[in-house]
């Protein structure tokens, strides 16, 4: 973490069709009070319109949430498509039903953390600003 | 229930032993907690009396009655599992139909008599397979089911007179129900014959788990051309064309009493409707309802207990009910799978024996809990065994189905029994003073109350203030080791093919006319399961039947970022 002072922005996004929220929600809530600047896409995302999300926000992390099985498409995708961006920078995490076996290649695609349920909201706080750039 | 000289000796004695026995333990020990309350936060007392039940007036004859008579407190049939054990059904489904097709008849060996075909999110959704949108999600949560061919090929070989059918169609419920029926008709055997259900419960999609197509208003009135097709039909005594589902609302975080009164409350919406539609209610059978069974072991005995006779209370007075079959709810019993852990995986078939329990004792109509590595993905074969051995232990070892509604008359049971019912009504009156369901949701008034339900419990997790084995007390560090299901990779290219050889196979002529008198009829506004039955018969896809429809109804968008 290079500056202090400005809050951290975090965007929180649902790619795919997956509508189990509950997490990214308590954890939207959960960020904010823990100091960050959080916004919520809603449900229903494509890695496009998460992207976009994240220009138009100027985001310093984008955590991504899905429970249907289709975190090896949507996750990885969504790093190219900030990449293209230039948002090299932003710190991709995520979230969900995630299968132990998937997430060693997760991380090597860009997703730099991988939090199952029952992760306390504060150990992802942390992780968030042990590795933020800005 | 006592005489007065009886309670008189009861006050006394409490009095007393208040001041000798307990002032002497609570002095020496005292109690590891300072105050103990519900999982929904409703405090409880220490010990319970006949002096709580005569308190709220409480009486034998008007609080409880008898089995299979009004108002239903203690079981919707005379006789319960004495009659017959109930049936066990296990949720399931994922790849294509071929490949769930192989998972049926895994389960229907095992001993199931009812198959929930989960069907995947395209499916749900109103979506083709080929869509772009659904990149990654084909046959992921449950089968990829595009037309009236895919249906055939899931239900290959497996007797459709001898099982239950069911599923999760929710926006699409008539649509369901036309790929079922007709499915039964091209093997020659009529509806009569079959046994459906189909959840074609949309509200509770707004509230939590989201597989909304249209707006709330339009699809409220999608949902009741089913039930009013099978009302008018005289089918109800074999096609069920409802779950009232708390269940999704619950797993989103809902408290025991917001399930209870946002399920009543999406339930009269559709029975508001279906009534002012000219149909007798009493025509309606066995509403079949869905309550997610709290982890809170008695709290979720007395919520069934409590649903039970609100629901018969409701019928009567709202809509005149008379009829045994409408008066008395139909529980469909699931776990909270919400409660089961991804660490410790192990102890989720724990969790799942308390809950078969809990819904046996309760009186439910079938039951079921999750499998224990649900929270890590889709249930092994394996997995799926042990939920129906949990069952079978529970119905034929441990002989608490001798009796109809065995905790009745424990005073605890019955003080928390009326409890929920009148914090359910309040609630629920407050939602009907406000426009009803659809005010509530698209006021954002029920989902703002279950994410407030659900913060409040994380941070009683986070805090410590509620302890959950494996999360935040009793952890244990190394990695599991639960064998996990993983589906196909090939499932979305071979089903895409399947879609692919099915546009080009099919008479598209026929398909175009089919599809576009559905449109007229649904800009007409006349019931829709007929134009549907005609659309499924010439193999149009779901994805194109719902796409003339979102040309007429337009799509639900939710309000954005927040």
């Amino acid at each position: 973490m290079k500056e202090t002072g400005k809050p951290i922005r975090v965007l929180i996004a649902k790619p795919g069709l997956d509508g189990h929220d509950r997490g990214a929600k308590v954890l939207t809530l959960g960020l904010r009070d823990e100091g960050m600047e959080v916004i919520y896409t809603g449900i229903r995302q494509t890695p496009e319109s998460i992207v976009e999300a994240a220009v138009q926000e100027d985001v310093d992390v984008v955590g991504l949430s899905c429970l249907s099985g289709a975190h090896n498409y949507h996750f990885p995708k969504v790093v190219e498509l900030l990449r293209e961006k230039g948002m090299n920078q932003a710190l991709v995490i995520g979230g969900g039903i995630i299968p132990q076996e998937d997430i060693p290649s997760l991380k090597e695609k860009g997703i730099k953390g991988i939090f199952g349920s029952g992760t306390p909201i504060k150990d992802i706080a942390n992780f968030i600003r042990e590795n933020v750039e800005r | 229930m006592y005489d007065k000289d009886e309670l008189d000796r009861i006050k006394r004695m409490q009095k007393d032993w208040e001041a000798t026995t307990l002032k002497q333990e609570l002095e020496k020990n005292g109690e590891w907690k300072p105050e103990f309350k519900t999982l929904s936060g409703i405090p409880v007392k220490r010990v319970y009396t006949p002096l709580d039940l005569v308190e709220r007036g409480w009486n034998y004859t008007e609080k409880l009655g008898f089995p299979g008579q009004y108002p239903m407190t203690r079981g919707r049939s005379p006789t319960m599992y004495r009659g017959s054990i109930w049936p066990m059904w296990i949720y399931g489904g994922f790849g294509t139909a071929e490949d769930a097709n192989k998972r049926y008849k895994f389960l229907i060996e095992q001993g199931t008599q009812e198959i929930a075909v989960a069907l995947d999110l395209p499916t749900q959704i109103g979506y083709d397979s080929d869509n772009p949108l659904c990149r990654g999600e084909v046959g992921r949560i449950g089968v990829a089911i595009d037309s009236l061919a895919d249906v055939e090929a899931a239900f290959d070989g497996i007797p459709l007179e001898d099982i239950l059918i069911f599923t999760t169609a929710n926006a699409i419920g008539p649509i369901f129900y036309a790929l079922f029926t007709t499915m039964g008709e091209h093997r020659g055997i009529p509806v009569e014959k079959m046994h459906l259900n189909i959840q074609n419960e949309i509200l509770k999609e707004y509230v939590a788990r989201g597989t909304y197509i249209f707006p709330p208003k339009p699809s409220v009135k999608f949902s009741v051309d089913l039930v009013e097709y099978v009302c008018r039909n005289n089918l109800s005594d074999n096609v069920y064309p409802y779950w009232f589902c708390g269940y999704h609302m619950k797993e989103a975080g809902a408290t025991t009493v917001q399930e209870m009164a946002f399920t009543m409350a999406d339930a009269v919406a559709y029975l508001d409707e279906l009534v002012s539609r000219g149909v007798d209610i009493n025509t309606f059978h066995d509403p079949e309802v869905n309550l997610a069974t709290s982890i809170d072991f008695f709290e979720a005995i007395c919520e069934f207990r409590a649903f039970r006779r609100w629901w018969a209370k409701v019928m009567k007075e709202r809509y005149n009910a008379t009829n045994p079959q409408t008066l008395g709810v139909y529980f469909r019993g699931g776990s909270h799978s919400s409660n089961y852990t991804a660490q410790q995986p192990l102890n989720n078939i724990v969790r799942g024996a308390l809950s078969v329990l809990a819904q046996a004792l309760a009186g439910e109509q079938t039951i079921n809990t999750g499998a224990m590595d649900e929270a890590l993905g889709i249930p092994t074969e394996e997995s799926h065994q042990l939920v129906l051995r949990t069952q079978q232990i529970v119905a034929y070892e441990s002989g608490i189905i001798n009796t109809v509604d065995p905790l009745a008359g424990s005073y605890f049971v019955e003080a928390l029994t009326d409890e929920l019912e009148e914090r359910a009504t309040e609630l629920f009156n407050k939602v009907q003073e406000t426009g009803g369901a659809v005010a509530a949701i698209e006021s954002g008034f029920m989902q703002s109350q279950i994410l407030e339900s659900a913060y409040q419990f994380l941070k009683q997790v986070e805090s410590g203030g509620r302890i959950v084995v494996g999360i935040n007390r009793f952890q244990v560090k190394e990695p599991t080791t639960v064998k996990i299901m993983k589906v196909d990779e090939t499932v979305e290219e071979r089903q895409i093919n399947k879609l692919n050889k099915l546009r080009k196979g099919r008479d598209n002529d026929k398909v175009r006319t089919t599809l576009k008198e559905l449109k007229g009829a649904a800009i007409e506004g006349v019931n829709l399961v007929a134009p549907c039955m005609a659309a499924v018969k010439a193999y149009a896809t779901i994805g194109e039947m719902c796409d003339v429809l979102r040309e007429v109804w337009g799509e639900y968008k939710p309000k954005g970022l927040w």
